[in-house]
């Protein structure tokens, strides 16, 4: 297999077809930037509306151009950007592009294996994942614009192109786009699952994983066994709208006549939607829990506190995941007594969650806290998982959701425990693993005017929305002026828009950083963070097989810092367990 | 203006990679490296982590002081008990939120890097990970089991003497609808709405009046299509194509063209030429039309759904309520209400949700009142309004305040602009203004005899029965 390293590759087949697991990581973390920031300048444009409702922007029409005549954005395109914002921070940055750049990166890696157990399939889900993000872009330029009911196209609205002009060609790409993007997922997923259940090095046991390993593949897991009925959800939904069947549809009346077909449900496409949509929460979040779970535990010089409850608690929250999506449907008028059940199971999440909380803070507890760039997201990340995770205790109890269903107190939530802390620990894990990705380390200090604002903003943008929520302002709004009980909020309006246009503009620092960096950096040294995972053995230079010589040998957990039998702060897993030593 | 934007983005690029490049040349001079966080950066993130956890707190507190007032009193029963409830679980989560933020941050800053000194190897502590289960766990339980009385209580069986209001949604507005004197809704088919019947409610008229609407369209559409000038051009050409073929293999040529027969009959070239005759004077008529072949298909495929459309009008079959009541006649003294409705104080009151092209959710946050409206499956919510419109203005010290229902699931471009006033007096004052309001089929008296349909319907169909 070393042998390999001596082959001389052509351009196509190192950069662009390639099979190498860190390649394919830097394609979808390259993919995923670009995503970004077309979904956060989508964002930009709708909060110019909202802060400053009918008034005109240049620059809206410089980019929109007919979407916002005269510089004041369009009450159709609105939706559209909302929609797409959401589609593509949800899936293509935070579950394409979280997943697919850290599981591919540092699965091989810290397992000790020397690729992804089929290198072919990887490239596969990477080409996918692609396509679908260009096919999703694209659909942002064709008639009658892109998918505009909500992330989550709820038919009929979503099914009949009478009902919106979104609902036309835009909605029918978006329905390839994200076929694609479920083949690109779980060819992915089932890949990382394989390799990490096939191909762990010897000793590295279950228990020896890194939690970042343990979070990745309950991830996988959870999508390979998601994922698919998101597929059903959108096959019948094309089927509705371009085969004249009825799943969805029933008793309708659109358009000046009767529809021709009926017999069908929308709620049946809420409940296979949703099936997908909640345990895809913990699809996004959790990868981002065990990036931090690492970095925190290196940056602490602190072995992670208690382990097995952190395994267990990635577990626990795998397993409750696929019995809450019901919460999203309070006021569909289902059952009553179906509804208490998904109460119960929704709020014995909040156990495992607070479990992981609590365990990171004593992690930092008597720690010895190195503020790189990476440390910071992580401990903003356990804020946002916290200050987030708190109104979701509002949301799952069905009384209370019954008021603040689809208000802006939702929006708040959501951004809070899954938007921030996912990008939170995203950016995390680019800033940690940067030097094993790139070979070089990013600027310090541009990493900490990037942190501080974005933490600031992002709170700035999303925790004044709980007001605005809680006041009765529903989301997905094009203006709020002719309710006359939600004005008192509304000034809060232009404030939380500020917050949104500094903290994108925030992310400039980060992105010149990162591209500069990977020119004109520091070079990297092997171990720079002086860490116990596998993959700080490894040499700087990329190389085919990950290890020049045999495979590593794991010896011990991944979170010996600072024991007390050695010297150093820090003792790799490949260091043998010493005569009297207690060993993990 | 743009060139002035550009000049300065690039001129920002550029200073900000100078500003890297020295930043990278001094740190090689002091022999430093990313990787190594000066004591002065640990000093900075650890205070920053505390000026901004006071910062957090101080914005909290100013948007509870301005904003925390967030609504209106509840206006219902159960909005009460939703109040408490939400008080109930804010005081927990905002003391929780307090707790653990200010836990992390004072932690980030007081165990901030200093050289030389070694973490607390501390890597687990049963005693310690069980307090942090099974408090949490306690905690839940009582949330979960308060919450649940609430819901309960919120979702159980109306009572008997409810008052019962339909809202119907459409893109985008509603409407509402009262049963009238026979306390019963008529029943209601989206197969016959029209722009009378915006309800699509059954009685022996509405559906005559379907019907003949759909007949009128039917016949719109055949007149079209059979007026349609290149298709009669066509058709023309064909005929006297045959008509000239006929008349050579009446002169013998049959034979070479394989056919056994001799000719058409009389009848048979009577009959082309009456249909030439036809033609030709349709083609002077004013409905001729010219259509592509697309729009040709796109009339034609109207049409096979418009007849399978009367189809289904004729399917609706008459059936007896409970008690005997006739479906199609409970509909008659139904009263439909547009841009506002009225209910009385104090008495409970079951809304019936229908939506007639997507899903919409009534919301009317003034009584903590939200369910969704799905086309096919009709939705219910029950409550009690406890303060009249009159109080509530008192109250607010606001003489223009109304109570709202509007649109809270997103249903097209007028979304955020789909509501309707909803009013709460007293029940005299209820009664007068149902009282006043025209029942739906006031205006027309003479109604047809339901069984006259049921001649004509092929099944049982009492599916199609909404209420």
């Amino acid at each position: 297999m070393a042998g390999h390293a001596h082959h001389e590759e052509s351009f196509i087949s190192k950069y662009i077809f390639s099979q190498d697991h860190k390649m394919i990581s830097k394609q979808f973390l390259m993919t995923a930037v670009v995503m970004g920031v077309i979904a956060v300048m989508l964002s930009v444009f709708f909060r110019l509306q909202l802060g400053w409702p009918g008034e005109g922007f240049a620059i809206l029409e410089t980019f929109l151009g007919k979407w916002a005549p005269g510089g004041v954005l369009d009450r159709n395109a609105y939706l559209a950007l909302v929609t797409i914002h959401g589609t593509i921070m949800v899936f293509f940055v935070l579950t394409g592009g979280l997943s697919g750049t850290f599981s591919n990166l540092l699965i091989p890696l810290q397992i000790g294996a020397r690729d992804m157990a089929s290198g072919f399939l990887n490239m596969l889900s990477y080409w996918f994942f692609a396509v679908s993000s260009v096919i999703m872009i694209f659909s942002l330029f064709v008639e009658g614009g892109a998918a505009s009911g909500g992330w989550t196209v709820y038919p009929p609205l979503s099914a009949l192109p009478q009902a919106m002009p979104g609902s036309g060609m835009g909605m029918t790409l978006w329905l390839i786009s994200m076929t694609l993007f479920v083949v690109s997922s779980l060819l992915g997923g089932l890949n990382y699952i394989v390799t990490v259940v096939n191909l762990r090095t010897k000793g590295m046991s279950m228990t020896r994983l890194p939690l970042t390993i343990w979070a990745f593949l309950v991830t996988a897991i959870l999508g390979v066994l998601s994922f698919p009925v998101l597929v059903s959800a959108v096959v019948l939904l094309l089927m509705d709208r371009s085969m004249g069947t009825a799943f969805y549809l029933s008793d309708i009346f659109i358009g000046g006549e009767a529809l021709d077909v009926t017999g069908g449900s929308p709620i049946l496409y809420q409940h296979l939607f949703w099936f997908l949509g909640h345990p895809e929460v913990y699809i996004v979040l959790l990868p981002a829990l065990g990036i931090s779970s690492e970095v925190i535990a290196t940056n602490s010089r602190k072995p992670i506190f208690g382990y097995k409850a952190m395994v267990g608690s990635i577990l626990g929250i795998g397993f409750l995941s696929f019995i809450v999506w019901g919460h999203h449907m309070f006021v569909t008028g289902m059952n009553p007594f179906l509804g208490s059940v998904f109460v119960f199971t929704t709020l014995l999440i909040a156990i495992p969650s607070a479990v992981k909380a609590f365990n990171y803070i004593t992690t930092l507890w008597q720690g010895n806290l190195r503020f790189t760039p990476a440390m910071l997201f992580s401990i903003g990340l356990v804020s946002t998982f916290v200050t987030g995770g708190l109104t979701g205790i509002i949301l799952a109890d069905s009384a209370l959701d019954v008021n603040v269903h689809d208000t802006y107190f939702v929006v708040a939530h959501f951004h809070i425990v899954m938007g921030m802390s996912a990008i939170f620990g995203m950016l995390a894990g680019v800033y940690h693993w940067y030097p094993k990705m790139f070979g070089r380390m990013m600027n310090t200090k541009l990493g900490y005017a990037h942190f501080w604002i974005t933490l600031v903003c992002g709170y700035g943008v999303f925790f004044p929305m709980h007001f605005v929520g809680m006041a009765g302002a529903p989301r997905r709004y094009y203006d709020y002026s002719a309710f006359e009980y939600l004005d008192f909020v509304m000034d809060l309006q232009p404030i939380i828009s500020t917050f949104a246009i500094v903290g994108a503009l925030g992310q400039l620092p980060f992105l010149f950083n990162f591209f500069y960096s990977i020119f004109r950096g520091q070079v990297a040294t092997e171990n720079p963070w002086k860490s116990n995972t596998l993959e700080w053995t490894t040499p700087v230079k990329h190389m085919h097989g990950n290890w020049p010589g045999a495979l590593p040998e794991v010896h011990r957990w991944a979170y010996d810092y600072s024991n007390p039998d050695f010297e150093d702060d820090f003792v790799p897993q490949t260091v043998p367990v010493k005569a009297g030593e207690s060993a993990h | 203006m743009k060139l002035i934007t550009l000049l300065v983005v690039i001129a920002g690029v550029i200073a900000l990679a100078q500003l890297a490049k020295v930043g990278q040349l001094t740190a090689l001079i002091r022999n430093k490296k990313e990787e190594d966080i000066s004591e002065a950066d640990s000093r900075l993130n650890g205070s920053l982590f505390v000026v901004f956890m006071v910062l957090f707190y101080a914005s909290f507190v100013w948007l509870l002081v301005r904003y925390g007032d967030y609504a209106p009193p509840s206006a219902s029963a159960h909005g009460e008990a939703v109040d408490t409830l939400m008080s109930f679980n804010m005081y927990i989560i905002t003391a929780v939120f307090f707790l653990v933020n200010t836990a992390l941050f004072l932690f980030a800053n007081k165990y901030r890097y200093e050289k030389g000194r070694k973490a607390k190897f501390f890597a687990h502590d049963n005693r310690l990970e069980l307090v942090w289960t099974v408090i949490p766990s306690i905690v839940l339980a009582v949330i979960i089991i308060y919450g649940l009385r609430t819901w309960n209580d919120m979702t159980g069986a109306p009572a008997e003497d409810a008052l019962r209001v339909e809202v119907y949604s459409k893109q985008f507005d509603w409407t509402a609808r009262y049963p009238g004197a026979d306390g019963e809704f008529g029943l209601a088919n989206y197969n016959l709405i029209t722009p009378t019947n915006p309800l699509g409610i059954v009685t022996a008229d509405g559906v005559e009046e379907a019907l003949e609407e759909i007949e009128v369209q039917i016949a719109k559409i055949e007149s079209e299509l059979s007026h349609e000038r290149g298709r009669m051009l066509a058709e023309i050409e064909e005929i006297q194509a045959v008509l000239h073929h006929n008349h050579h293999a009446g002169h013998g040529h049959a034979e070479d063209h394989g056919h056994g027969d001799h000719g058409m009959s009389e009848e048979r070239t009577a009959l082309l030429e009456a249909r030439l005759h036809e033609l030709e004077h349709m083609l002077e008529s004013d409905d001729v039309v010219i259509l592509s072949e697309a729009a040709f298909e796109a009339k034609e495929d109207k049409l096979h759904r418009l007849k399978r459309h009367r189809q289904r009008i004729m399917e609706v079959k008459p059936f007896d309520f409970d008690g005997g009541l006739s479906a199609w006649e409970a509909g008659m003294d139904d009263k439909i209400m547009k841009g506002e409705f009225h209910l009385p104080v104090g008495r409970e009151v079951e809304f019936v949700f229908r939506s007639r092209d997507v899903i919409h959710s009534a919301y009317m946050p003034h009584f903590r009142a939200q369910m969704n409206t799905v086309p096919g499956v009709p939705t219910r919510f029950k409550m009690t309004p406890t303060i009249t419109t009159d109080s509530m203005r008192t109250i607010l010290n606001n003489p223009d305040f109304d109570y709202i229902l509007l649109c809270n699931k997103v249903c097209g471009a007028a979304h955020f602009n789909m509501q309707m006033k909803v009013v709460v007096e007293s029940e005299e004052e209820y009664n007068a203004w149902l009282e006043s309001q025209e029942e739906f089929l006031a205006e027309k008296p003479n109604m047809v005899n339901p069984d006259a349909r049921a001649e004509v319907t092929t099944n049982d169909n009492e599916e199609s029965a909404t209420l």
